[in-house]
């Protein structure tokens, strides 16, 4: 007999004790949510403040370099005869002139330096250049290193053998030096080239000491991406997983791309980004000392290098360049270390 | 009249350990070994740390190279054939289901990789609908092909590898310890599924396991290794309650028994001693430093693996002392 | 009679991690006397080995006691600091861990590390304290035993690290041996040595001991009382006969109907418990075996059932024990 169960009463209610069906057992399995490694990933990168304002800080710095020059009144290798040497937010006297008659007139927000060439636009453009090379080098970084660590990984034996004492000979080259000696070879047969064949005349524009910088770091700056790579790869395929992919009949190629190289993502983004600044540096140090990008084109190093000689009358020129450097490196280099925590497999719990 | 399907004969598979190059130091992992699986039946294979059992099923599997000795699947002798093919009929299940798959790839794709690698789907759609009739027949449902392995429990994970071993439609596979990392209430899940498995498809199975009483379940056979060497080779009922190898009596006599009766009368072989390095291991008889029949005949012969009644294999000089 | 060594009363425990609070330990309670031998049964996520580490407090940061007391050997170990714990570890209460590779310390020398433990806890100088070790070092079986004081773990096998381990764990004669999976990553037949061990020391040190394991033979042939452990609840708990020949929770039933037993002649399929262990951060309301049981009733969903004594030291929390005994006090009215 079914009584109205008193909600103050202790006795038991006979029909809690019924069996139970399927179907209310399973409603209390649920499985969590499902969360793949890049979301797992993505969701603690944005709760790293410091690397979330990184990230925001370098799209700023892409948009300042990439899309305000277009909105930029002035040009880079603009010389503006009779604006020369301004301080920020000045006008020369033809400018005020200018002013006086109705005309609107930009102002030099950074002002000019000493052939008239708005400080500003420069600057941006040297950004833009550093960014580009350090973009460039850092991905011309990994493909030759992740392919090469790959190949001296998986392989193993003589072949790693061989390959690593390559890697270690090119360790001790000096860079800077190479550097200069292959400026000053090919600047002239480049020289030729540029002016013979209408196809390479960009390679004015950039000048020679960019080319030198782009060859020598695919010639010496993988070595570094490669032995990470490969110390990756030996792990990686000592697992079990490669084991039973080999098992399936799976070839190596297969097993490169779709096991050691998936699994090794994380550390190869990290590193890659943590290249990005290095590369940076390397061109504003060339730069600076004047082996780098050729005048007119300028470069955060080279403004910094002309700009030493007024560093007491005009120190907003030297500021400018340096802040900028700082900032970018600064920022790729948090970024790089919040990418790291947010993905690094150890630190999962 | 059973058929051989799966037999190897005077394996050996050395690794090196070092040594200087005159004189190279080998772990003789699996020394001189010798069987046969006939067709739709499951050879036990058990032993402890060291003793090879694991390196046999993957020298057979040829996921290493073997030293010498060969490997013979279905009448073909396949020791240094390309494997592709074979890696059809003949699969494996691993014993670590954290480590066997691969954390970046969805279920499906795990299942699916061996699809994609011998093209046995022609479509989008066939390659989807083989995926879940795996899942499905080991006991997961479609939902589970998006998700990923840490999201599995070690039952379902395991699940997931013999998913993925089905997948091409094998003859025959290899359980390398496949239920040893499993908490016990799932291990029988995991057995009956093997052996539902077997009968509905018509799979041969080696069990390697180091726990007797599993495989003394699921197996008809069962073969003991101890460093490298078999020692015995029975049906299962004539290893467990006759066998004549002093190690596997006393590996049965130290197996805790979950009866408390049971345990309290009954006698135990402790064994003194350690297991000797496979490096350097003893002349003669393996087993001679741990075992109390030992004489000095064991020292400098070794006995010879030979059939002491019908489908009983054993390798002692004193089989008759052995009480 | 013998005084009550342990006493756990209604421990409850609960790991505050970033993903939620896993409430590893549920009213627990455990009574233990001396020279008992205690085992605890269970499997992983089930609360076994956190038991023991609470009564050591040797919990990571994010593991608190949320509610209940631990009493040892005159202790109220929940009050304690950790100063005053520091004492009483290694001296009154020991454990030795499941892996041998890894809790030794591969840089210093097996001599060392005994004589650590012995110098923290007497006043021992350092030859006494060798001399000690090395009597220790034969005591649990292992040969020339001054040789071995020089040597380094990586020179031994795993079943003489653990026996090492098992001497560090008796320098100072514990009243109380707590052994977390012991031998599970021991051959059999070393297993079978260690096991043999154990029982000779409790014999001649008469301490007690808790044995944490997941295989049952071992606590057959060990123990007296076993305690059944799932999802952080002791589901059943009494003497060892009465646990492998008259049980009564449905989880202890299924497990000792899913192992193969060796001495069977026929082939008789394994029964196994279905469905998957419980997920600690989301366990159900009720009984935690509830949707693995094949007897679930309604109520079992909704509420943890209660103990029912079945007979003198046998407990089992069930509420199909309970509907037995609320049938027949309902038949005597």
């Amino acid at each position: 007999m079914k009584e109205k169960k008193n909600p103050l009463s202790f006795q038991l209610d006979v029909s809690d004790f019924l069996p139970a069906n399927k179907e209310e057992k399973e409603s209390l399995v649920i499985m969590r949510e499902s969360v793949s490694f890049w979301r797992d990933g993505l969701r603690r990168f944005e709760k790293n403040k410091i690397a979330m304002t990184s990230f925001i800080i370098i799209i700023l710095v892409f948009i300042f370099a990439f899309v305000m020059p277009q909105f930029y009144p002035y040009s880079y290798e603009q010389q503006i005869r009779g604006s020369e040497n301004l301080a920020p937010m000045a006008y020369s006297e033809p400018e005020l002139a200018l002013k006086a008659a109705g005309e609107k007139v930009f102002p030099h927000i950074l002002g000019t330096d000493s052939l008239g060439r708005d400080t500003m636009i420069r600057l941006m453009m040297g950004s833009r250049i550093s960014l580009l090379v350090g973009l460039v080098a850092s991905i011309l970084v990994l493909l030759i290193g992740s392919i090469y660590g790959t190949v001296a990984g998986y392989f193993g034996g003589k072949v790693d053998l061989f390959m690593m004492r390559i890697v270690d000979i090119i360790y001790t080259v000096p860079d800077i030096l190479i550097i200069i000696l292959l400026m000053v070879t090919l600047k002239y047969p480049l020289k030729d080239l540029a002016e013979t064949v209408p196809a390479f005349s960009w390679i004015n524009v950039i000048g020679v000491g960019l080319i030198c910088i782009f060859i020598v770091f695919s010639l010496l700056y993988w070595v570094g991406m490669a032995r990470i790579v490969r110390s990756q790869v030996l792990t990686l395929k000592e697992q079990e997983y490669v084991t039973a992919a080999r098992a399936l009949g799976a070839g190596s190629g297969r097993i490169i791309r779709k096991h050691l190289l998936t699994n090794s993502m994380g550390t190869l983004i990290v590193t890659t980004t943590l290249q990005i600044p290095s590369a940076i540096f390397t061109e504003s140090f060339l730069s600076f000392i004047g082996i780098g990008v050729a005048a007119p084109m300028p470069s955060l190093g080279s403004m910094a290098s002309t700009a030493i000689d007024g560093i007491y009358s005009y120190p907003y020129r030297l500021l400018a360049p340096a802040l900028m450097i700082s900032l970018i490196i600064l920022s790729f280099n948090l970024l790089g270390d919040g990418l790291r925590d947010a993905f690094d497999p150890k630190l999962k719990n | 009249m059973s058929k051989k399907l799966v037999e190897v004969q005077h394996l050996k598979q050395y690794f090196h350990a070092g040594g200087s190059m005159f004189n190279p130091k080998y772990v003789k992992a699996v020394d001189d070994v010798t069987f046969y699986i006939n067709k739709g039946e499951t050879l036990g294979l058990v032993g402890e740390s060291g003793c090879g059992k694991t390196t046999t099923g993957r020298t057979l599997l040829r996921l290493y190279e073997p030293t010498s000795g060969k490997v013979i699947y279905d009448g073909k002798d396949i020791t240094k054939v390309s494997m592709l093919p074979y890696r059809r009929k003949m699969q494996i299940v691993f014993q670590d289901p954290y480590a066997s798959l691969d954390p970046r790839m969805t279920v499906g794709d795990i299942v699916g990789e061996a699809i994609d690698i011998h093209k046995l789907a022609a479509s989008k759609t066939e390659r989807h609908d083989k995926i879940i009739a795996m899942l499905e027949r080991v006991g997961l449902n479609s939902e589970h092909a998006n998700r990923y392995p840490h999201e599995f429990s070690g039952g379902q994970r395991q699940r997931i590898g013999i998913a993925r071993a089905l997948a091409v439609d094998p003859e025959f596979i290899v359980c390398d310890e496949p239920i040893s990392a499993l908490d016990v209430s799932i291990q029988a899940q995991v057995v009956n599924m093997f052996e539902d498995l077997q009968q509905d498809l018509g799979l041969t199975y080696l069990f390697i396991a180091h726990d007797l009483s599993v495989v003394k379940h699921i197996s008809q056979r069962i073969g003991v290794m101890y460093l490298g060497k078999l020692v015995e080779l029975a049906d299962s009922y004539e290893l467990i309650f006759h066998s004549v190898h002093p190690y596997t009596r006393s590996l049965i006599s130290a197996i805790p028994v979950a009866d408390p009766i049971k345990s309290r009368e009954s006698k135990r072989i402790v064994l003194e001693g350690d297991v000797p390095s496979p490096v350097n291991p003893p002349s003669g008889c393996r087993f001679r430093t741990r075992c109390r029949y030992a004489t000095e005949l064991c020292a400098t012969q070794e006995p010879e693996f030979k059939e002491i009644s019908p489908g009983h294999f054993a390798a002692c000089h004193h089989l008759d002392k052995v009480q | 009679m013998s005084e009550l060594l342990l006493n756990i009363q209604n421990e409850r425990l609960s790991f505050f991690t970033p993903a939620g609070e896993v409430k590893a330990l549920n009213d627990i309670s455990i009574q233990m006397y001396e020279g008992d031998v205690l085992g605890i049964v269970g499997e992983s996520g089930s609360g076994k080995s956190v038991t023991a580490y609470s009564i050591m407090q040797l919990l990571p940061h994010t593991g608190r006691i949320i509610g209940g007391t631990i009493d040892f050997n005159g202790h109220r170990i929940n009050d304690m600091t950790e100063q005053d714990m520091r004492k009483i570890r290694g001296n009154e209460v020991s454990i030795i861990f499941q892996d041998p590779m890894t809790s030794l310390n591969p840089v210093y020398t097996i001599g060392n590390q005994i004589c650590e433990v012995i110098k923290l806890h007497t006043n021992k100088n350092k030859k006494q304290a060798l001399e000690r070790a090395e009597e220790l070092l034969s005591l649990v079986g292992i040969n020339e035993p001054g040789k071995r004081l020089k040597q380094y773990p990586h020179e031994l096998s795993g079943g003489m690290r653990q026996r090492v381990m098992i001497a560090i764990a008796l320098a100072c004669e514990p009243k109380l041996l707590i052994a977390d999976e012991p031998t599970t990553a021991l051959d059999v037949t070393i297993q079978a040595q260690i096991l043999e061990l154990m029982i000779d020391l409790k014999e001649q040190l008469g301490m007690s001991i808790i044995m944490i394991t997941h295989d049952l033979g071992i606590v057959a042939n060990m123990c007296q009382k076993i305690a059944v452990m799932y999802a952080g609840k002791i589901v059943e708990y009494g003497p060892v006969d009465e646990i492998f020949y008259n049980p009564q929770h449905e989880y202890t039933k299924g497990l000792l109907r899913s192992i193969p037993k060796l001495s069977e002649k026929e082939h008789n399929r394994l029964v196994p418990i279905e469905g998957t262990p419980v997920d600690m951060l989301n366990p159900p309301k009720g009984c935690p075996f509830a949707p693995r049981c094949d007897s679930c009733m309604k109520i079992c969903l909704r509420e943890m059932p209660q103990y029912t004594t079945i007979n003198d030291g046998h407990l089992s929390a069930c509420w199909l024990l309970q509907k037995k005994e609320f049938m027949q006090g309902g038949e005597e009215n």
